[in-house]
């Protein structure tokens, strides 16, 4: 049996962030377990630009990012296994893992953070008619596939769903000689960012068809051709809007789940609506030492919330390693409503908590010119007007320590979306 | 007098912007909420650029591609010309991010770099 202060499942930008700050805050010895060849995750295929801003103040591409946090990982000399893959973890915290030249893999640890990342919802999860043909790729397997190992899966494409995958990923088949023949959104809004509207779909003259969706998937070994129709406010296709595209290949972004297989065999209590853990403000999960960061936890739009999230999530399994749970103090809900579909955390210890405390929430709808509030049972203590909320931008509120400490009765704490 | 129609990027709410060109002047921008609007319209009907990324084959590394980007925004009409000149590239590895991987890409005066590590694999 190996023995390890914190071991953090997965080395993508979650697990790199987590593992320098727990490193940073005390932790002594830290593993870092990645079932890929290299560390960086995600971001290694993400060859676009973007990224880091809020953290560096610059514009970087995936891969360059996922490099600063590499080498703040090897200047920290936190140790990493690469071709590992996690299969198990217990209550009392043994993580059972393997690779082809240790074989399985037997490790004891004192905390461990979930950074596993997130899927993409698969054509089984649309449930869209048709054949089985060959042709039909998740938008990131696309991506993987031209900017990573160079292949282009197709010469004439259609997407299915406008994430922010799904667009750039239209740009890059455009740019690598594909012919992009339409992206179809299921809802009457896109959920990708407006910078990779213009810039992937307005640029190349690529028509966005808002609430359509694929009704049927034509060819028996490749794809042949699919079918749009337009859906009603039920999202239900009308029948005489079909209109057929020939095509030999259909993307899909379509939206990511995270990936808790682990956690949900572990007993980690999960969110119905994130499909992730319920984590309290010190991103911990109802299991003592386990904490949870980055995809696995709720699904961002921008890493460099992913990295500020893992860097608590660093810190306080280290603060847990060295000073065990911290006690007293009363767990307070935080209630979405009205409009706000979830919060993370999920609670929070006026006693426990940091001077400030950031939580992050999507909304479910577009909502204009409305106002983000937070309640303290009754009492309104934000309201922030917003020009525009959409849910695939990513909210965010800071709660003061001193300002829930001044509520001892404090029951719950509200956050909604308000129309004055 | 000529109309450009855009939509602003400069957050989620996306105005709808009217640009009124007369030759290679702006006369007026209209539908935009705040500053960053009427900035970016100006830009990008003047001199609209983009960062262009890509990635090139890599022989002798332990991965067969390297990602790459342009060190800085060129003009959105020479992205197909940049792509194309990518083609054909193949550099050794080792590569280290910021390597040039092809320089003054497309007439542009603009370097092409490298923004991953490969290593040389060893056998």
């Amino acid at each position: 049996m190996l023995n390890y202060d914190i071991v953090i499942v997965g080395g993508g930008p979650a697990g790199l962030a987590a593992a320098v700050s727990a490193k940073r805050n005390g932790a002594e010895s830290i593993l870092v377990l990645e079932r890929d060849k290299e560390l960086g995750g995600i971001l290694n295929q993400c060859i676009h630009n973007g990224f880091g801003l809020h953290t560096f103040k610059e514009e970087l591409t995936g891969p360059e990012y996922a490099q600063r946090f590499i080498d703040q990982l090897l200047e920290e000399n936190i140790e990493y296994k690469l071709n590992t893959m996690v299969l198990d973890i217990s209550k009392e915290k043994v993580v059972t893992a393997m690779n082809r030249s240790e074989g399985i893999l037997e490790i004891q640890a004192k905390a461990v953070i979930l950074a596993m990342g997130c899927r993409e919802r698969s054509r089984g999860a649309l449930n869209i008619p048709g054949y089985r043909p060959a042709g039909v790729f998740s938008a990131g397997t696309a991506q993987r596939l031209v900017n990573m190992e160079g292949y282009l899966p197709g010469r004439e494409v259609v997407i299915l769903g406008s994430g922010d995958i799904g667009l750039i990923m239209a740009r890059r088949m455009t740019l690598e000689g594909a012919k992009v023949k339409v992206v179809a959104e299921l809802l009457p809004y896109s959920g990708g960012l407006k910078r990779n509207i213009v810039q992937c779909l307005d640029d190349f003259g690529i028509p966005l068809k808002l609430s359509h969706t694929v009704v049927d998937i034509k060819g028996k070994e490749r794809v042949e051709g699919i079918t749009l129709a337009q859906v009603d406010e039920n999202r239900r296709p009308i029948p005489g809007t079909e209109e057929f595209y020939e095509c030999d290949t259909l993307l899909l972004s379509c939206g990511l789940i995270p990936e808790n297989e682990l956690s949900r065999e572990l007993g980690v209590e999960m969110s119905p609506v994130t499909s992730g853990p319920l984590v309290n403000e010190s991103l911990e999960t109802n299991v003592e030492g386990v904490f949870a960061c980055g995809n696995v936890l709720h699904v961002h739009d921008l890493v460099d919330f992913v990295s500020q999230e893992a860097q608590a999530a660093g810190k306080n399994a280290a603060e847990y390693v060295l000073n065990g749970k911290k006690e007293g103090g009363k767990d307070i809900p935080i209630i979405a409503t009205q409009g706000a579909r979830y919060t993370v955390p999920k609670t929070v210890n006026p006693q426990r908590m940091d001077e400030k405390h950031v939580v992050r929430f999507r909304v479910g709808d577009v909502y204009k010119n409305c106002y983000v509030s937070v309640y303290l049972d009754d009492e309104r203590i934000i309201h922030r007007k917003r020009p525009v909320v959409a849910p695939g931008e990513m909210e965010q509120i800071e709660l003061k320590k001193e300002q829930l400490e001044a509520y001892p009765d404090l029951k719950e704490i509200t956050v909604k979306i308000e129309t004055e | 007098m000529e109309k450009r129609e855009l939509v602003c990027i400069g957050c989620p709410l996306g105005c709808p912007l009217t640009v009124e060109i007369e030759g290679t002047e702006v006369v007026s921008v209209t539908g935009n909420t705040c500053k960053r609007g009427d900035v970016y319209a100006r830009k990008e009907v003047t001199n609209p650029t983009r960062i262009v990324t890509s990635s090139v084959k890599v022989e002798g590394g332990v991965l067969a591609a390297v990602s790459v980007k342009t060190k800085e925004d060129i003009p959105k009409g020479k992205i197909f010309e940049c792509v194309t000149a990518l083609k054909d590239v193949c550099v050794k590895a080792p590569v280290a991010i910021g390597d040039v991987v092809l320089a003054d890409v497309a007439g542009t005066g603009v370097d092409v770099i490298a923004t991953k590590n490969v290593i040389a694999s060893t056998s």
